[in-house]
């Protein structure tokens, strides 16, 4: 099975753990506690979001903690910007074309 | 010379991505710019290539069928089939690439856009609404930018993320 950013927010249920992570680190019953599926559902997302590294794992004492890794979701942003550039630089050609009809006009 | 911002929103899970950009003239002129083959020759291949046309027969039902001519003179077709189109308003299409006689080619995946024009205060706002059959068909796209070249190092990532 595939295993990255993309695969990864695909699904609603990771995107929904993956919103409660931004803000604070929690161990997997907690996460586990904002969904009716159950717990082995749950723990699949987990594992899925750890796979493609959206999510890291921090042993704290007897606890493990998943924390939001920011850096790797700025990878679709990457995916984005050739996208970006070359829609920007077809639109600035259009900027002239459309100055030069201007002028062109009696 | 950007002095308009151009607006990028994805869509990931709706497989869509959202493109808008005002411009500085009148919504016919933009619309004619949109539609008219020759004008479109002028400006719609990014850097480093050029639009060449075939045939354009801009109606529903038609289609316009185009090269982008690389700097080494390599062609790649596109054909882009029009669906609905409601004058100086908006359009749909089928973007999808082919040979030089339109005969699509199904390893790179087609896109269905949704263009709206509508005027504003200083002149014209333009969104184009691209919808993807698969989350991999649109990855796939992404990719190809990589692989063409369009590389924009200087891209503003923070801004992208708070979008």
């Amino acid at each position: 099975m595939r295993r990255d950013v993309f695969q990864a927010i695909a699904d609603p249920t990771r995107r929904a753990i993956l919103s409660l992570l931004v803000l604070q680190a929690m161990t997997p019953n907690a996460i586990a506690e904002h969904f009716s599926s159950s717990r082995q559902a749950v723990s699949k997302h987990i594992k899925m979001l750890t796979e493609c590294e959206l999510v890291k794992q921090k042993q704290s004492g007897r606890e493990i903690y998943y924390h939001f890794n920011p850096q790797k979701m700025k990878e679709v942003d990457k995916w984005l910007e050739p996208f970006r550039a070359k829609w920007e630089d077809r639109f600035n050609q259009l900027d002239h074309v459309l100055k030069n009809i201007k002028t062109k006009k009696p | 010379m950007s002095n308009k911002q151009t607006t990028i929103s994805k869509d990931v899970a709706n497989k869509k991505i959202i493109v808008v950009r005002e411009f500085d003239a009148p919504l016919e002129e933009v619309w004619k710019a949109w539609t008219d083959s020759s004008i479109l020759d002028t400006w719609w291949a990014p850097k480093p290539w050029s639009a060449k046309t075939k045939t354009m027969d801009f109606r529903e039902g038609g289609r316009w069928l185009y090269s982008m001519v690389g700097p080494d003179g390599a062609e790649s077709w596109c054909r882009v089939d029009f669906k609905g189109i409601v004058p100086n308003k908006s359009f749909m299409a089928e973007d999808s690439f082919c040979d030089e006689n339109g005969n699509i080619t199904n390893e790179i995946p087609g896109m269905h856009w949704q263009n709206e024009f509508s005027g504003t205060d200083t002149g014209t706002k333009v969104e184009v609404e691209i919808t993807f059959d698969s989350e991999a068909d649109m990855e796939k796209i992404m990719e190809m930018g990589f692989e063409v070249g369009f590389t924009a190092a200087h891209g503003n990532l923070d801004e992208l993320l708070k979008g």
